[in-house]
């Protein structure tokens, strides 16, 4: 535990002087908050006013897109001279992940809030009281820390630093079949079933219905087991895969 | 305590595939001594300080290291241990002070311990000044001793060097040597690779040569030059006929020999006395040597002495240089 303390805080100064891989997860989302909101926003008829429909979107692509990054980091040490030192002083393959997991989870936690914040000024007003908040953010952290272990698992697998990149666009990719920009009846038939049944769709949905003050149904319950799974499973993989690759 | 080596190792073998990188190596170690495992690239230095550092498990075999199996006791190995390996195992974004904070808190030393004990290294290895900075701004040399230093925060009984200087020019490799010297004064056993015959001279107790996965000689520094002189006298003859016999007369004393450039090698110690001995002896009429060179043996010439053939892998010194360059 307290070896990834230590690694955590690691992390953070490293990525305290990676700024630009910070500013690149966060300028991507906002980016194409402001083209879908101005370009295509006119077109897209949502039932709202477009920005409230799309922030929950942009703030779950910025989560899952900053998130990603963990697997370059973790593929960067498993690559590198440090990942012996590492074992040589027993520190074990949870606590290295640990410790760049968590430190994904709080820079993604900053990146999330400042684009909430652009959000803002271009005109979202959500509808949400402090307890829905609470409950937003809570959503958004589980989110966070999901994908990032989940990354960290493929980060293990990686060969390359650049390979593991390959994770981000994945993440990028996967908001654009759910109904974070566009309602999913909309899209094509075939499509549907995917769309509605991804883990991203009920994550969008329970964090539209808090914003907005309405009834999350079924995509709260749904949105937790999902992340809930896909965490337990990535946690447990993450010690096989770190064992694997190490023997 | 005991009289128990700090290292023995007992036919170790290792394959990667269908590749036999070791193929049965012995080695014991005395406490408080500095060791060095000689050999060329891919003679498997890494594959075995991977092995006796716990970090990879041998096929057969077994080894201990202060005290312990490396295998079967493999937690109570890396508390005694520390491994700095082939290439730098620093954050290159952290300063020096906070690579080695770190280092300190990972062996459980307390905030402030481990923040005194990096102060202390820092100055110890002359990187008091730099201990600010981010270590990208640090030259191969800095690097290389914050590296090192990095594996003696925890104070270790035993510390591994894989390759310490390979890659640093000959000013920094002289202070490496000198720092590795001063390890020795603490106590601690010192285990180290290298592919350079005076690395090994200038700072081992005991050398191990090792080609394709075996330890072909061991012994001092003073007996494996006995074997294999620590100089050579190059002969340039001055033609064919007089090269032939001038082979001839050397017979198996030959240590290298090149057709092409009529030049032959014979082993010295550099004295004047013996070189001249060995010019009078060769060319008593004075007109077969047409010039003569003195140099350092090199390590094809301990590979063509300890195993008859030359070291058939790239052995010069420049090329696991770049081979660090790229990866870092
Ligand atoms: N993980 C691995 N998978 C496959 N082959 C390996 C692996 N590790 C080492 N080898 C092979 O084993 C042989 C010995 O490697 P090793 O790194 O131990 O040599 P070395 O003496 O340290 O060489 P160098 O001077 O280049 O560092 C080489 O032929 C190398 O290609
Ligand atoms: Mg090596």
């Amino acid at each position: 535990m307290s070896d990834a303390i230590v690694l955590t805080g690691r992390a953070i100064r490293l990525s305290r002087r990676n700024l630009d891989a910070v500013l690149t997860a966060m300028l991507l989302p906002v980016m194409l908050m402001l083209v879908f909101v101005y370009f295509f926003g006119g077109a897209i008829d949502t039932g709202t006013e477009y920005v409230t429909y799309v922030v929950p979107g942009v703030m779950l692509l910025c989560a899952g897109f900053g998130s990603a990054n963990t697997a370059v980091t973790v593929t960067h040490d498993m690559t590198g001279g440090i990942i012996d030192r590492f074992r040589s002083l027993d520190v074990g393959g949870t606590a290295i992940v640990a410790g760049h997991v968590a430190a994904s989870v709080l820079r993604n936690a900053v990146a999330t809030a400042i684009v909430f914040g652009v959000a803002f000024l271009i005109g979202f007003r959500p509808a949400a009281g402090p307890p829905a908040w609470l409950a937003v953010a809570g959503i958004l952290l589980l989110f966070i820390l999901t994908i990032s272990w989940l990354s960290a698992c493929f980060g293990l697998i990686a060969r390359s630093p650049e390979a593991a990149g390959g994770f981000t666009f994945l993440m990028m990719f996967l908001p654009y079949p759910s109904s974070a920009f566009v309602p999913i009846d909309t899209m094509p038939g075939w499509l549907h079933g995917f769309a509605q049944h991804q883990p991203v769709t009920p994550v969008i949905e329970t964090l539209r219905a808090l914003l907005l003050d309405r009834p999350a149904g079924d995509s709260a319950w749904q949105a937790l087991v999902w992340c809930g799974a896909i965490l337990a499973v990535a946690v447990a993989l993450s010690g096989v895969l770190f064992r694997r690759r190490t023997a | 305590m005991t009289d128990e080596p700090a290292i023995e190792a007992r036919g170790l073998e290792k394959s990667y595939g269908a590749v036999r990188v070791l193929e049965g190596v012995d080695l014991s170690v005395a406490r408080g001594s500095v060791f060095a495992l000689l050999g060329p690239n891919g003679a498997g230095k890494t594959t075995t300080v991977r092995i006796l550092a716990t970090l990879t498990t041998p096929d057969a075999g077994r080894a201990r290291v202060a005290g312990f199996d490396v295998v079967a006791e493999r937690r109570r190995v890396r508390r005694a241990i520390s491994l700095t390996g082939q290439y730098a195992a620093v954050d290159e974004t952290q300063t020096g002070a906070e690579n080695l904070w770190m280092m300190g808190r990972l062996t459980r030393l307390g905030r402030a311990d481990a923040r005194r004990r990096a102060q202390e290294l820092l100055e110890r290895f002359d990187l008091a000044d730099a201990g600010r900075r981010a270590v990208g701004t640090y030259s191969g040399g800095m690097r290389r001793r914050l590296d090192l230093a990095a594996g003696l925060v925890g104070r270790p009984e035993v510390i591994f060097l894989d390759e310490p200087t390979t890659g640093l020019d000959p000013r920094s490799r002289q202070a490496m040597w000198e720092v590795v010297k001063g390890l020795v004064g603490d106590g601690v056993t010192v285990f180290l690779t290298t592919q350079y015959l005076e690395e090994a001279d200038q700072l081992a107790d005991r050398i191990a040569v090792v080609d394709g996965g075996r330890v072909v000689a061991e012994g001092t520094s003073a007996q494996l030059k006995e074997r294999v002189a620590g100089q050579r006298l190059d002969l340039v003859l001055d033609g064919a006929d007089a090269f032939a016999e001038t082979a001839r007369l050397l017979g198996a004393r030959l240590v290298w020999s090149d057709a092409d450039r009529l030049t032959l090698g014979v082993a010295t110690d550099g004295s004047a006395a013996h070189i001249r001995g060995l010019l009078d002896e060769i060319d008593p009429g004075r007109r077969a040597v047409d010039r003569f060179t003195v140099r350092g043996a090199t390590l094809d010439d301990v590979f063509l002495a300890l195993t008859g053939h030359g070291a058939a892998h790239d052995t010069t010194p420049g090329t696991a240089g770049d081979k660090e360059s790229t990866r870092v």
